[in-house]
């Protein structure tokens, strides 16, 4: 797949994946592994650009007596969630018409 | 290899990268291997599951040479807060005549450089002006009677000329050396800026 396509729906999969609560860095791999295997310094690099890119904050709190990131979608990431799906469905639209039978 | 071994490990696979990066990565594998021993996971099986290190170092590393599309600028600007933007405003005289003050200091040496070059070109162009007006004089002396004085100046003003022609070809070689000169100073001066803000 094109580097850059990926790239993109691999910060979309994150943002959905912490779109509901507030989740921490192995609850997102489980939550994407039936779809997409996705390794921890790969997580941890869109981790990072999704926070550069203000569409998600990280919080540390305590779990068990041990330190654990939190994080939480912004009004922007959610956003970019949205844009996604309306980008998505003009995607399949130029989908079709590329496939169309003549 | 139990969680410690794994940690230093990879430490030691990181060395070079910047301490906050390395210990910021070293908290997250962490906290990846103790949310798996937590699943009922033993240390070692959960460190096996986030592969040899040799592996995750290499794909660091590899992430790192890859830069993200996104740059900074691209992101939302931030925004001066008011009292940030109270002391702007205060202390415009003193950083504002500073800035002043190191903008000309840059700008000095490209002045000089082209003041020398343009007083070549003047005295170039005096040496042609005097070298037209020396050989044309033959004509006011010859009108006026008098012959000598007309052809000593007509000599004077070809070798005004031949001056003139030598003193040319020196301009242009000079324009052409401070012309270089300036480009090289200028991309000296910006690489400098640039390495600066990626160090910020």
């Amino acid at each position: 797949m094109d580097i850059q396509l990926k790239r993109g729906l691999l910060d979309v999969c994150v943002l959905a994946a912490i779109k509901g609560k507030d989740s921490y860095g192995y609850q997102i791999i489980k939550d994407i592994k039936p779809y997409l295997e996705l390794s921890e310094s790969t997580l941890y690099t869109i981790l990072k650009r999704l926070e550069s890119a203000h569409l998600l904050t990280v919080r540390t709190a305590e779990h068990d007596g041990r330190l654990r990131k939190y994080y939480h979608i912004t009004e922007q990431g959610l956003r970019r969630l949205e844009e996604f799906q309306s980008d998505w469905e003009e995607i399949l639209r130029l989908y079709r018409f590329i496939t169309k039978e003549k | 290899m139990n969680k410690a071994d794994f940690l230093a490990a990879l430490r030691k696979g990181l060395a070079g990268l910047p301490e906050e990066e390395i210990e910021e990565r070293l908290t997250f594998y962490s906290e990846m291997i103790d949310d798996r021993v937590e699943e009922g996971l033993s240390e070692e099986e959960a460190v096996a599951r986030i592969g040899p290190v040799e592996l995750v170092v290499s794909q660091i590393l590899s992430d790192l040479s890859d830069p993200p599309p996104t740059r900074e600028g691209t992101g939302p600007r931030r925004r001066f807060s008011a009292w940030e933007l109270v002391l702007l405003i205060l202390g415009s005289p003193l950083w504002l005549s500073l800035a002043v003050v190191a903008g000309l200091a840059v700008l000095t040496p490209y002045a000089v450089l082209w003041s020398v070059l343009l007083s070549l070109w003047a005295l170039d162009l005096a040496l042609a002006a005097c070298a037209i007006a020396g050989v044309l004089s033959p004509i006011g002396f010859a009108l006026q009677g008098s012959i000598w004085p007309g052809i000593a100046l007509f000599g004077a003003g070809l070798a005004c000329a031949g001056a003139c022609l030598l003193f040319f070809f020196a301009c242009k070689r000079a324009s052409k050396g401070t012309l270089s000169l300036a480009k090289r100073l200028f991309t000296g001066l910006k690489s400098r800026l640039i390495r600066k803000e990626r160090r910020a």
